[in-house]
């Protein structure tokens, strides 16, 4: 029983793994090429959900609403570029953490505003939906498969984009050293732009395929938020490999974790206890997993810049 | 200079605010009162902030956390019938000195982006473990029996005995505050935020007095949470959910970071601010949000800015 427990956990760690990796892919490439940290892309994967939440209702098809939600998400990112994140490259840390605090802020309030305090709930298509038996007496939902088949073709994708393609190379580089990249005479501002727009796409696409397993609300994407810094800080700002190494441990890590974290307590401390702290404990595994990474590679598992 | 200038600010800001509950007396406003005790208590978290955001140029974005432990301190000793002010300042500064301490030795570690990430992460990890203490409330947070008792009197039930008591915390932490900023060890924490190379080289060693800084830094912003607990009567996790980091962070910016009062006059400008577009709007957010933004890009240097281009 507990094999079969520890198996379909480690698929739900897995999914919320590719899930982190999604939201963590575009934010690294936007911290590696511009060193321009962005509070607001957690709300990206929000607005996502929200889009997808409302063509999905007003198209009658999870398809449909996915593919109107994509692109509206790409243009809400461009927009904010625009009126906003665009004016702060130039400046400090702190004052792009504020600037972008600013805009959760908003976007938060905002969808509150459209679509009202409470919960929206998508349902799952009908053509994903079910189970499917991966082993013996183990069923696994289909949807959360098709999550993690999605999120790993991504995740290809995003490789050959990056390693095999004129625009990858570039972007690689400029994450190694963008200065020079740029006195090469490539217009890393436009270069950035492009980036900029596929991570807030990237996100809202995570938003739009969680939203039927997920309540859709506001401040949805906050903790996400903190947990996408997590990866980024254990896989090295900037690489893409390590986003992907990284969202994978600490999904699985958090997931089964929580999970068993009691139970593993049990060997040692009498049952009550054992559970109680394994509950208290078993929320700060991955930040206890950040702080001994870093305490060994300050720069991550697999650091960009030379 | 602003730093010999605004001592005059601060004084007339002192002034003021021990004058209030004369005011509020006067109008028969108990609101006033209320609302300046929350004032002084987040200026004092700002203030302790700004030691090592303006001062040591470490963004952190985890400094509601040192809120927190001060305010579950109170609430967990009230909870065991430990009701005395004093050792429920003591426990939380010495649990935020042992928490600034731990965290500060690994986030001290990187720099730039990696610090600010860090920081937060670490504020979202007190975070979840307070929500995961059931038998502290967890997510409801904790109703306290009462305030803190001075020397076994329960003087602090009185708002003017107890907005007197914030003042003084207030002064104590601003003066002390300036001595460290005036001292040695003050001049080399500025000098490694200029250039930590340079300073290495002349023999100084800028982690110790950084994280010396950090750690005398939360153990200050412990004593907000200390007083916050006491004013609310009623501890929970939301007083260190990252968003009040942020909050933090803007009271110092829109005050004028690296001036020490700014962060007081920035308190009161955000709280009043929230205060009176939470009677516009319940979506006071939306309005809150770009004007932040604004701020951020086109007033530099915040309101102590403003003073100092005005020649005050």
């Amino acid at each position: 029983m507990s094999t079969t427990l520890l198996f379909i956990q480690t698929l739900n760690g897995l999914q919320f793994g590719i899930l982190l990796f999604l939201v963590a892919a575009g934010l690294t490439l936007v911290f590696g090429v511009m060193d321009f940290i962005n509070l607001a892309h957690g709300v990206q994967y929000m607005v996502g959900a929200y889009l997808a939440a409302h063509f999905t209702a007003m198209t009658g098809s999870f398809f449909a609403g996915l593919a109107l939600a994509l692109p509206s998400a790409l243009a809400i990112g461009l927009v904010l570029e625009l009126l906003v994140f665009r004016h702060l490259y130039d400046r400090d840390h702190l004052d792009q953490v504020l600037a972008t605090f600013g805009v959760i802020l908003f976007l938060n309030e905002a969808v509150r505003v459209v679509w009202g305090s409470a919960p929206l709930s998508v349902p799952v298509p009908e053509m994903l939906s079910g189970s499917v038996r991966v082993m013996d007496g183990l069923l696994y939902p289909v949807y959360r498969l098709a999550i993690i088949g999605s999120g790993l073709a991504v995740a290809a994708l995003l490789y050959v984009l990056v390693n095999h393609t004129r625009l990858g190379m570039l972007v690689r580089a400029g994450a190694s050293d963008a200065p020079m990249v740029a006195a090469l005479g490539v217009n890393i501002r436009r270069l950035f732009t492009v980036v900029f727009g596929f991570g807030a796409m990237l996100a809202g696409f995570a938003g739009a395929m969680v939203a039927p397993i997920l309540s859709v609300e506001p401040g949805m994407g906050d903790n996400l938020l903190i947990l996408t810094f997590v990866v980024l800080v254990i896989g090295g700002i900037g690489s893409v490999r390590g986003a992907f190494v990284a969202a994978l441990l600490v999904g699985v890590v958090d997931t089964v974790g929580r999970s068993f974290g009691p139970d593993l307590l049990k060997l040692m401390m009498p049952p009550s206890a054992a559970s109680q702290t394994g509950r208290a404990v078993a929320p700060m595994l991955i930040y206890i997993l950040m702080a001994a990474v870093l305490y060994f590679r300050p720069a991550g598992l697999f650091p960009a810049k030379a | 200079m602003i730093a010999s200038r605004f001592p005059y600010v601060a004084a007339i800001a002192f002034a003021a605010l021990a004058l209030l509950p004369l005011g509020a007396m006067l109008s028969g406003d108990g609101f006033l009162l209320s609302i300046g005790t929350r004032v002084m208590i987040f200026a004092i978290a700002a203030i302790s902030l700004d030691l090592i955001l303006g001062y040591g140029a470490m963004v952190s974005f985890g400094h509601a956390a040192f809120i927190g432990i001060g305010a579950y301190a109170v609430g967990i000793l009230s909870a065991h019938g430990v009701t005395d002010l004093f050792a429920h300042l003591a426990a939380a500064l010495a649990a935020a000195a042992l928490f600034a301490l731990a965290t500060g030795a690994v986030s001290l570690r990187t720099k730039g982006v990696y610090f600010i990430m860090i920081t937060l992460a670490f504020g979202q990890m007190i975070y979840f473990l307070a929500v995961s203490l059931a038998a502290y409330g967890g997510d409801d947070g904790l109703t306290l029996p009462g305030r803190s008792t001075l020397l076994g009197s329960s003087v602090l039930k009185s708002p003017q005995a107890f907005y007197y008591l914030t003042l003084m915390a207030l002064a104590a932490v601003y003066l002390l505050c300036r001595a460290i900023v005036g001292s040695r060890f003050g001049r080399v924490l500025q000098g490694t935020r200029q250039n930590a190379v340079r300073m290495q080289a002349i023999g100084f060693e800028p982690f110790r007095y950084q994280i010396v800084a950090y750690v005398i830094a939360g153990m200050l912003g412990s004593v907000a949470g200390v007083l916050l607990a006491n004013q609310a009567e009623f501890v929970s996790p939301a007083y260190m959910s990252w968003q009040r980091s942020g909050e933090l962070i803007f009271m110092t910016v829109l005050g004028g970071i690296g001036t020490l009062t700014g962060p007081l006059i920035g308190a009161a400008a955000y709280l009043l601010l929230e205060e009176v577009l939470s009677h516009v709007t319940e979506h006071w957010k939306i309005l809150f949000g770009p004007f932040l933004i604004l701020v951020v890009l086109f007033a530099r240097g915040g309101i102590a800015g403003l003073l100092k281009g005005r020649g005050l």
